[in-house]
């Protein structure tokens, strides 16, 4: 009923627009002006989705098994609402990395690998080959259809392998469509890939097919039936069709449900073509908004009439003379209306083409870029790294790729013609292509997928894709022995590919996807926990995987801040003259003449602005802070954890700065103090020098004056009795003694402070050494009736390590320092020697008015008048106690005054025991009031009987 | 916030279109001369989608008031 040539005129019109609306929309692209940059046009780009085996194959899928056909359709919608997140991402990264197509993908989030990009390349090729032959096919047996209808033979065997090659159209058809895709999808090269001009085709295309399927439906319904209640209730007379209406309640049924919907969400996500027009061709990322749910409600839409159209065709034509797959077509024609039969050629041919063009355009892509050229730019003897420009090489490669991927399509169509509907290809090639979903959702959400993860799971999955899917369908089409598929190669029925390792009870498709899947995926995470990414995947691992909320940081800011809030940011941080200088250089470098008043007005609070201020900031308090503070002013954008590692991160930096600086401070401050102690010291030291000089002056002048004294009487009283003047001169020698004393002392004094003490240190008993001292003091005790007792009598207390003249000097001291104090009526001395396991202690006590506390702190300081009142006659240098403090402290050992209030003072020492005691102690018996010889030189060393004061 | 709401709808469009609430609707009869799953179906879907625009299309601001003013103001 219709003419060929009359459907060739028309489809040659048809196409003749397209390439018309293409180039309209290249130029417009070109013009700056897209007509593609609406969300309808992403949705309706979105629908390449239904190809020709939607438009003819989803009748004779329902016409054969009911309902299941919508699986294909129901599994992107279930999926759309994730689309905010996995095709966002995708698309925000496709734009930073420049991505290409979704083997460039692949490649870049494994390290820029041209080996993995090549291997998704070959995969990708070899499983859409097939679905795009198969588009060829639909063209050319719809023709055949429309032409020759209501011809039984041309019918039945429509698109029959009889046709010779010339006389094909899939050629004419392949050809045509080559023209097209080199013409709108390699027209020139562009580092975005976007073809602006093929997408207004698409999206044109989109629109004609769902209103050719909707008009069809439509007609079918409430033509040829007198609406949906009619139709149905026909139906359902017949049991084989009131099967289609339900689903059989069996696990394999709804098992073969739930796969197929995996595959079709597998397939929305990972078909090149799709992922050529959501992804690569969307202007705008906030089109994904209206897309993502245009898109279901377009796939309801065209999946309404299909169950109505294949029940009509079921009862149409109960006998079979027409294939189900052609009952859209079929049905206008036998109800004799051509001209909707012509619509729903030109829809089904808009469903073939649009898949063949995008399909053709992002796999010539991949191999263009992920296969070819990194081949050639590898082959040394080309050169082809020191050519300048490579855009014609690669125009060229581009086309003749989209002509070979054509021509292999249309011979694999003349190969398997006949053999395959089209929606079990179909479903091979969405196996295919889920093939990817490992390394892509891995590779988004799992930083530690590494390549050898990506490219072993890839080949593994495809060899087992192809083990089980198209090589028994190469035996179904006689290419191979069917007991291959029955039997297994060579008989081993685990290896039958239909049925491996004995897996039954699912469907090809289904069990195909269930082994390369599991063996994908598990090479993918196995391999990935065994190998280590290198720097690049792991720099690329975090670009892809942090995708979303990095580029929400850098690339935009959305809101709008005042330039003066962010003029007062920056003055806050930077100072009121570096922030208005580099408002100025900003406003000159967007051509603003900042020497006219008013000028700040002028300069636009953009992204540009606020980036710069945020890069100004970045100098002054790190660039997360920066970020922080700039959004402040700007928007609310909620932290995310990272960023709060960073500030952290930060921080802790700056509190170590200033923790170091804490303890340098510290430090000093320490130094100060011990600075000042020294200077105070000094002073002190100063002071006691003054005090020193001046009472040694004074102590020097009383017996000098006495001296002179007694001299002149005798000078001038010549006269005097012997015995007198026997009398002043014994007085003389007295004062001349003492002064002698006296400087002994000073000098002795200032030799011990002037060097280290040299002892001569020798094992001795202290009971010896006290023995001679009290003897040495006997006489002076015993003019003035003091009594001196030590204690205990008897044997001493072992022997210690010291240097004999200087401890018999302590002691010295100290006795004529409690010989002077001791009661004046009835004096006292005690000398009590105690024996301790590491040393000897000796206190000396006397029965004086005792030294009250304060004085007792500083009595061993130099000149110290601690004592009030002292013994008639009996006057010191005060240097004793000190010179004492110093030679017991030589000795290691120690020294001290008690003085409990009414009993008088204690002078205690010790001194440390000899390492190897060997006694030479001897103990003398000494008793009380021990008889001794007068002191007259005093021992060995210093003559001295100090005394306190 | 979206973000969930839009994980929480995918998990209900993964059980609303599969198996065992397809199987309590794969009943042989007519509600409104149209088959039960047939019916079924093409409403759940409806309902998904209208719920999806819903979502998507719901204002992103009231889940982060801006703190900035919105119109640079003039000094």
């Amino acid at each position: 009923m219709l003419q060929g040539s009359l459907i060739l005129a028309v489809a040659l019109a048809y196409l003749g627009l397209l390439f018309a609306v293409a180039y309209y929309g290249d130029r417009r692209a070109d013009a700056g002006r897209s007509i593609i940059s609406t969300p309808y046009v992403y949705a309706l780009s979105l629908a390449v989705y239904c190809t020709a085996w939607t438009f003819y194959g989803s009748v004779g899928r329902a016409a054969s098994t009911g309902l299941d056909f919508l699986t294909i359709y129901l599994g992107p919608t279930i999926l759309a609402p994730l689309w905010w997140l996995i095709v966002r991402k995708m698309i925000r990264i496709s734009k930073q990395q420049r991505i290409t197509s979704i083997a460039d993908f692949v490649a870049s989030r494994y390290g820029k690998s041209a080996v993995l990009g090549g291997t998704v390349t070959v995969v990708a090729v070899v499983g859409i080959v097939p679905y795009i032959a198969l588009q060829l096919k639909a063209i050319s047996t719809s023709f055949t259809v429309a032409s020759a209808y209501p011809n039984a033979a041309a019918l039945t065997s429509a698109g029959g392998g009889a046709v010779p090659l010339v006389a094909d159209t899939a050629l004419y058809v392949a050809l045509l469509l080559a023209l097209f895709t080199v013409l709108f999808g390699a027209r020139h090269l562009d580092a975005t890939e976007r073809h602006e001009g093929m997408v207004a085709a698409i999206a044109l295309e989109s629109l004609v097919k769902l209103v050719a399927f909707l008009a069809v439906g439509l007609f079918v319904t409430f033509g040829l039936y007198e609406g949906f209640g009619d139709l149905f209730s026909s139906a359902a007379e017949r049991a084989d069709l009131q099967a289609l209406l339900t689903l059989e309640p069996s696990a394999s049924v709804f098992g073969e449900w739930v796969w197929l919907t995996l595959l079709s969400m597998l397939a929305i996500l990972f078909l090149p073509r799709q992922f050529q027009v959501a992804v690569i061709e969307n202007v705008n990322e906030q089109h994904l908004k209206k897309g993502i749910w245009l898109f279901p409600l377009y796939l309801i839409l065209i999946n309404l009439f299909v169950l109505p159209i294949a029940l009509a065709g079921m009862m149409y034509f109960p006998d079979g003379t027409v294939e189900a797959d052609m009952f859209v077509l079929a049905l206008p024609l036998e109800s004799g209306q051509p001209v909707l039969a012509l619509l729903v050629f030109i829809g089904g041919l808009s469903a073939a083409t649009a898949m063949v063009i995008v399909a053709t355009t992002a796999l010539a892509t991949m191999v263009c870029n992920d296969l070819v050229m990194p081949v050639l730019l590898r082959t040394k003897a080309l050169r082809l790294q020191e050519r300048t420009r490579l855009t014609g090489l690669l125009l060229g490669i581009r086309r003749s790729s989209i002509v070979g991927v054509l021509l292999l399509s249309f011979a694999y169509a003349r190969l398997v013609e006949g053999h395959y509907t089209l929606v079990s290809i179909g479903l091979i090639s969405f196996a295919a292509v889920a093939q990817f979903a490992p390394a892509i959702l891995g590779g988004l959400y799992w930083r530690r997928g590494t390549h050898a993860g990506a490219l072993w799971g890839l080949l593994a999955g495809f060899l087992v894709w192809g083990y089980t899917l198209p090589l028994p369908s190469l035996a179904e089409a006689g290419l191979l022995s069917p007991t291959f598929v029955e039997m297994g190669p060579w008989g081993w029925a685990l290896l039958r590919p239909h049925a491996l390792f004995g897996l039954e009870g699912l469907s090809p498709v289904a069990h195909g996807l269930f082994w390369s899947l599991l063996i994908n995926g598990g090479l993918y995470v196995g391999l990935s926990f065994k190998t280590q990414p290198t720097a690049v995947e792991h720099s690329q691992a975090r670009a892809f995987v942090d995708a979303l909320p990095v580029s929400s940081r850098a690339a935009v800011w959305r809101g709008q801040a005042s330039v003066t809030e962010l003029r007062q940011l920056l003055q806050r941080f930077l100072g009121y003259r570096a922030a208005t200088q580099a408002l100025e250089r900003f406003a000159e470098s967007q051509g603003i003449n900042t020497t006219e008043p008013g000028w700040e007005d002028a300069v636009p609070a953009n992204a540009h602005l606020m980036h710069h201020a945020e890069q100004l900031l970045a100098g002054a308090i790190g660039s997360a802070s920066a970020h922080v503070v700039v959004s402040s002013v700007v928007n609310a954008e909620p932290l995310s954890l990272a960023e709060v590692m960073e500030i952290l991160d930060e921080t802790q930096q700056m509190m170590a700065h200033s923790r170091e600086l804490q303890r340098k401070k510290h430090a000093l401050e320490e130094a100060t103090q011990r600075l000042q102690a020294a200077n105070a010291q000094l002073q002190e030291l100063d002071r006691l020098k003054d005090d020193f000089i001046s009472t040694v002056t004074h102590e020097l002048r009383t017996p000098l004056t006495s001296i002179r004294a007694f001299s002149e009487i005798m000078h001038d009283n010549p006269d005097l009795s012997a015995e007198q003047r026997q009398e002043f001169l014994e007085v003389i020698i007295k004062e001349e003694e003492r002064l002698t004393r006296l400087i002994n002392q000073v000098l002795d004094l200032q030799k011990l402070e002037a060097e280290p003490m040299r002892l001569q240190v020798e094992p001795l008993s202290l009971r010896t050494i006290v023995n001679e001292a009290v003897q040495a003091m006997s006489q002076q005790m015993e003019n003035a009736s003091v009594v001196c007792t030590v204690q205990p009598p008897g044997p001493g207390p072992g022997t210690v390590e010291g240097d004999r003249d200087r401890l018999k000097q302590v002691l010295l001291n100290l006795l004529s320092n409690a010989f002077k104090f001791c009661d004046d009526t009835d004096g006292r001395i005690f000398v009590t020697l105690r024996g301790r396991a590491n040393e000897v202690q000796v206190d000396v006590a006397d029965n004086g008015p005792g030294i009250d506390r304060e004085a007792r702190a500083s009595i061993f300081e130099r000149f110290q008048q601690a004592r009030p009142r002292a013994r008639a006659g009996a006057s010191g240098s005060g240097l004793g106690l000190t010179i004492a403090q110093r030679i017991i402290l030589e000795h290691d050992g120690d020294i001290w005054v008690s003085s409990p209030p009414g009993e008088g003072a204690t002078f205690s020492f010790t001194v440390p025991r000899a390492q190897a005691s060997t006694p030479t102690d001897d103990p003398g018996p000494l008793g009380d009031g021990a008889s001794a010889t007068p002191d007259t030189a005093g021992s060995a060393g210093s003559p001295i009987t100090s005394s306190d004061s | 916030m979206k973000r969930q709401r839009l994980i929480a709808l995918f998990v209900l469009g993964f059980l609303l279109f599969n198996y065992p609430v397809l199987s309590l609707f794969s009943v042989e009869s007519v509600v409104l001369g149209l088959p039960v799953l047939y019916l079924y179906l093409f409403c759940a879907w409806g309902g998904f989608v209208w719920l999806l625009s819903r979502i998507v299309d719901a204002p992103e601001a009231s889940a982060s008031p801006r703190r900035g003013p919105a119109v640079p103001p003039t000094d």
